[in-house]
């Protein structure tokens, strides 16, 4: 797995550019990972970031969107304003999460 | 006094979970009793190859207690709810059972009321089917037979489903079945996921990304569904896409059972919450969650439930005992796929490492191909039948190791990878 740079700070990523590991995700990062993928951080998507990132602590999982709307209070609908197409992979990808998965 | 096991379901998991325990544990000291509101065993694999006339009904159903070990207690009720402080179980007929140790395993079903519009009269299993239960299944190979072409939508609500892959061969399986009927020029066939694509991890995605393309299969990913309008007979997305259709086959919000909610036990899809190596509830310490009925990021599939269970009849009895568990469970999943025309592909991947290339079991000498469309994967598929009621149910020995191996699998290089990125 490559070790790139973001904001100043060696990260492992995998091959497509998400982080790894937990640990080495920071807000400024979070920002940079945003700014690639053109999305400007604004006080909701913050909620939503540091929702996903509280709820992996303690399920070991990237919430799903659903428990996005119903956990971390923002419904699927606004998820799509705020994250346009791909919800769930973009604001993963910010997070420093896994993507979400099916079995093949 | 006797202490008390109770099994809620008697499906693949729980009827494996009696036959299992049934062997370990000293019938001097425990008693097990097994509830389940019917006595219908459904052969679920089943489901996916009847609509295309594989199958008749028929064939796909046995009592349920013809499977069960002589010496438990079967009960056939439906449950109204799980009170965990008191360690009792209430059924709907106003029994109560009371238990020292408590197994769910009522699996997951599908539940088209979740989505505005799925299940109004007028579309409801006329042209939007359902395949995953019986009447689906044998309704949708009645429309699948009279159709005379136009969009065929195959279609995933919101992950977690029962069988992930099979809304997938269900795409390859029609374009195998009209092409066959020779009529495939006048059905348009389209593919509908909530992911980024009908494949997620990088080799299958490198792997198998043809086959959507050679098959003229058109795919819309990150479909989110937010209503049907029955009237047009259109799929609605949150961000306002439109998708038309002749005729849907859907796989709608899959839910654990309805008593798991009511009893305050599941998560916000009624699945139970459990450490995934032991599957032991994260609340309570004699309750255990099995097969489809748990939140553990596996696939729900038979061929988890039955690696889990070789792993769980160790645990339990170390449980027991007031040991701690040491067989972990690893997320291992082995599945048929079925990619039409009498040909299939084969897959065994975990929690951990994804589906790769290879032989299985064995290195070289296979016989089955991983990741590779080939017949014998299909004849597979069709012998799985056998061995399932008269192997896996009783709980009989299988020559697949519980926990994946990595004999006969090539490793992913970094090349192999795909080259997407979020914002694609």
């Amino acid at each position: 797995m490559p070790v790139i740079e973001i904001a100043g700070k060696p990260v492992n990523v995998n091959e497509e550019g998400f982080l790894t590991s937990y640990d080495e995700w920071n807000e400024e990062i979070a920002r940079e990972l945003a700014k690639q993928i053109e999305i400007e951080m604004t006080d909701e998507h913050w909620k939503i970031i540091k929702f996903l990132r509280d709820d992996f602590k303690t399920q070991g999982e990237t919430a799903t969107s659903r428990r996005v709307q119903t956990v971390g209070g923002v419904p699927v609908k606004e998820q799509f304003v705020l994250f346009p197409k791909k919800p769930a992979k973009k604001m993963a990808y910010i997070a420093g999460l896994p993507k979400p998965k099916g079995c093949v | 006094m006797r202490k008390k096991l109770i099994v809620l379901g008697g499906g693949t998991a729980g009827t494996m979970v009696v036959n299992k325990l049934h062997k370990k544990l000293d019938s001097q000291e425990w008693s097990i009793t097994i509830v389940d509101k019917d006595n219908k065993h459904l052969y679920q694999p089943g489901l996916l190859l009847l609509p295309f006339g594989v199958y008749e009904a028929g064939e796909l159903v046995k009592e349920r207690d013809h499977f069960f070990p002589k010496g438990i207690e079967y009960i056939q009720a439906e449950i109204d709810k799980v009170d965990a402080d008191s360690n009792t179980v209430y059924l709907v007929n106003g029994k109560t059972l009371v238990y020292d140790q408590l197994v769910i395993a009522t699996g997951t079903t599908p539940h088209p009321d979740q989505t505005m519009g799925m299940d109004d009269a007028e579309i409801w299993r006329k042209s939007v089917f359902d395949f995953y239960t019986l009447p689906g299944a044998v309704a949708l190979k009645d429309a699948l037979n009279r159709f005379e072409g136009g969009r065929l939508v195959v279609h995933i609500s919101e992950m977690p489903i029962k069988c992930p892959v099979a809304p997938l061969e269900f795409a390859f399986l029609a374009d195998a079945y009209f092409t066959q009927r020779k009529m495939r020029e006048k059905v348009e066939i389209v593919y509908v996921t909530p992911l980024e694509g009908a494949f997620t991890k990088p080799v299958c995605s490198k792997q198998l990304g043809y086959m959507l393309v050679e098959r003229d299969i058109k795919l819309e990913p990150d479909f989110v569904i937010e209503h049907i309008d029955s009237q047009t007979k259109t799929m609605v997305s949150m961000d306002e896409r439109e998708i038309p259709f002749d005729l849907l086959v859907t796989v709608p919000v899959n839910m654990g059972a309805d008593f798991i909610g009511r009893s305050g036990l599941g998560n916000d899809l009624n699945y139970i919450p459990v450490n995934k190596e032991n599957f032991l509830s994260t609340k309570y310490p004699n309750i255990f969650a099995l097969g489809d009925a748990s939140d553990i990021p596996a696939s729900k599939a038979g061929s988890v439930a039955h690696f889990a269970i070789d792993m769980f009849t160790e645990n339990f009895v170390e449980h027991l005992a007031g040991r701690p568990m040491t067989h972990n469970f690893d997320g291992h999943a082995n599945c048929f796929i079925e990619s039409g025309d009498g040909k299939g592909l084969l897959i065994d991947f975990n929690y951990t490492v994804e589906p790769l290339m290879g032989m299985f079991p064995l290195p070289i000498v296979g016989p089955f191909p991983l990741l590779k469309e080939s017949r014998l994967n299909h004849m597979g598929k069709l012998a799985f039948r056998w061995i399932y009621w008269n192997l896996l149910l009783k709980g009989r020995w299988i020559p697949i190791p519980a926990l994946m191996s990595m004999a006969g699998k090539k490793q992913a290089t970094q090349k192999e990878g795909v080259d997407s990125h979020a914002s694609n």
